[in-house]
């Protein structure tokens, strides 16, 4: 039997080959998301000058709804030909499956930020001038946090009729303190004069949120995915 | 051959209900190396429940499942490398060639030699020619043959069909039966759930027929597979 790395890349490699072929999550999530800061950008951006911290919650609005548009996606390819069940029946540990789907939905929403994160620096005339490295690092880490419990239910909502309305239901309250710190330490990254220490607490937050939602999602994987 | 293995599995007393329904009421059925069990029984009877508690899928709410000395919770994940699952739904991925649909269930698994066993499996279901052709664009009879060889690719001692003639032409239903009947031969434990009468008749060594949850093992005697199974659902009432 493959180990849990190498059950981990096995998973990873086969979406990142599904999705290179088909393109139909970047396309869409990437679409979707240059979509919301545009229209966006038209109510907040006045006379060329925009409202401010608009920019903050623009970027985690368009990075929440393109999320969540990849997740659903993702595992409705996994229920196409119940292969979700063909995972479930390997002799891996299921919780190994649950990383390799994880970090397939970090990869989409990396795709995302490459294209909507310049968008924004561009139409809410963003500094990133001594900020990259802290945005970059509060992205990745909020990316983390929402696609960890995504994923999770994402996997469990999978044999739900109503999977598509429960998603959004279940998902964006419980990703509210990621958001919340997201949103919070962007704003303070691109405001006038950046407070660095601000962001900082808002980033180790984040950390925090990641640690405590990838142990419980990593805990209770194979026991919410074994039908009872 | 996987890193547990068993030559029987005994079906104890096992029911399962969903909310109030009960799909599987106290069935007990024995299976064993080199034979095959088909179960036959009207739609809803409880077939695709009882394959799904032997695919370890799902738990019974009452009763037991032995893999020879194992037991399923007991067991885990070794447990799940023994057993061969073909489903009415063919747990493919249309976007992956037929190639990489056997690779890539195939390292899960752990297979020694993945590309050698890919060939080997392509051969078998007579698709070496469509090998880097997606499973999406392939009719159901081809995807039934590749799905078969997913589910066979790790050599599993448990073998778990669900419908598997569904779709297939005459020729490809015969070469499927000798297949089986080549697995069987080999020691594998081969459970079929069909309504193909006719084609299981060849096939099958025990038979047993499920009707609203109960199991109920049709004799062997006179008469086809098919009449034996209708006097056994007319007895039961």
């Amino acid at each position: 039997m493959p180990g849990f790395l190498r059950t981990v890349w096995i998973v990873l490699k086969k979406d990142l080959v599904v999705e290179a072929r088909s393109r139909e999550l970047v396309y869409t999530t990437v679409f979707f998301a240059v979509a919301v800061v545009l229209i966006f950008s038209f109510s907040f951006v006045v006379e060329g000058t925009p409202l401010t911290d608009a920019a903050a919650g623009i970027l985690w609005v368009a990075l929440a709804f393109a999320g969540t548009l990849a997740l659903g996606r993702t595992f409705e390819r996994e229920r196409q030909s119940e292969t979700l069940k063909a995972l479930l029946l390997a002799p891996v540990e299921r919780s190994a499956l649950y990383v390799g789907k994880l970090l397939g939905m970090l990869a989409i929403m990396s795709m995302v930020v490459l294209v909507v994160g310049p968008l924004v620096v561009v139409l809410f005339r963003v500094s990133l001038e001594g900020v990259f490295w802290h945005l970059l690092a509060l992205i990745v880490s909020g990316g983390i946090g929402f696609a960890a419990v995504g994923t999770l239910f994402g996997a469990m909502l999978n044999r739900s009729q109503s999977r598509d309305v429960l998603l959004p239901v279940v998902l964006y309250p419980l990703t509210v303190p990621v958001m919340i710190a997201g949103v919070s330490g962007t704003a303070a990254l691109l405001s006038a004069e950046p407070n660095i220490a601000r962001a900082e607490v808002w980033l180790s937050m984040l950390v925090f949120f990641d640690a405590v939602f990838l142990t419980l999602a990593l805990w209770v994987f194979d026991a919410v995915m074994a039908e009872s | 051959m996987p890193d547990i293995d068993f030559t029987t599995v005994h079906v104890a007393d096992v029911s399962r209900t969903y909310g109030r329904r009960r799909a599987l009421s106290h069935v007990s059925i024995d299976a064993t190396e080199g034979r095959v069990l088909g179960l036959f029984g009207p739609n809803g009877a409880g077939k695709s429940t009882l394959l799904n508690i032997l695919a370890t899928l799902l738990r019974p709410s009452q009763g037991e499942v032995r893999y020879g000395t194992h037991r399923a919770g007991e067991a885990g994940d070794a447990l799940r490398g023994a057993i061969g699952v073909l489903g009415h739904d063919l747990y493919l991925y249309p976007d992956l060639t037929a190639a990489e649909n056997l690779a890539f269930f195939g390292r899960l698994y752990g297979v020694a030699d993945v590309a050698g066993r890919v060939t080997e499996a392509l051969a078998l279901a007579r698709l070496t020619d469509r090998a880097d052709d997606r499973a999406g664009g392939f009719s159901r009879g081809l995807r039934q043959r590749l799905a078969l060889e997913r589910a066979l690719f790790h050599r599993p001692r448990l073998v778990l069909l669900d419908e598997p003639f569904t779709g297939l032409d005459d020729a490809s239903a015969r070469i499927l039966i000798e297949r089986l009947k080549g697995l069987a031969s080999g020691g594998a434990i081969v459970i079929m759930a069909t309504h193909d009468f006719d084609t299981a008749e060849t096939l099958v060594d025990d038979a047993v027929c499920i009707d609203r949850g109960k199991a109920y093992p049709i004799a062997p005697g006179a008469g086809s597979l098919r009449d034996r199974y209708r006097r056994v659902l007319q007895e039961r009432g």
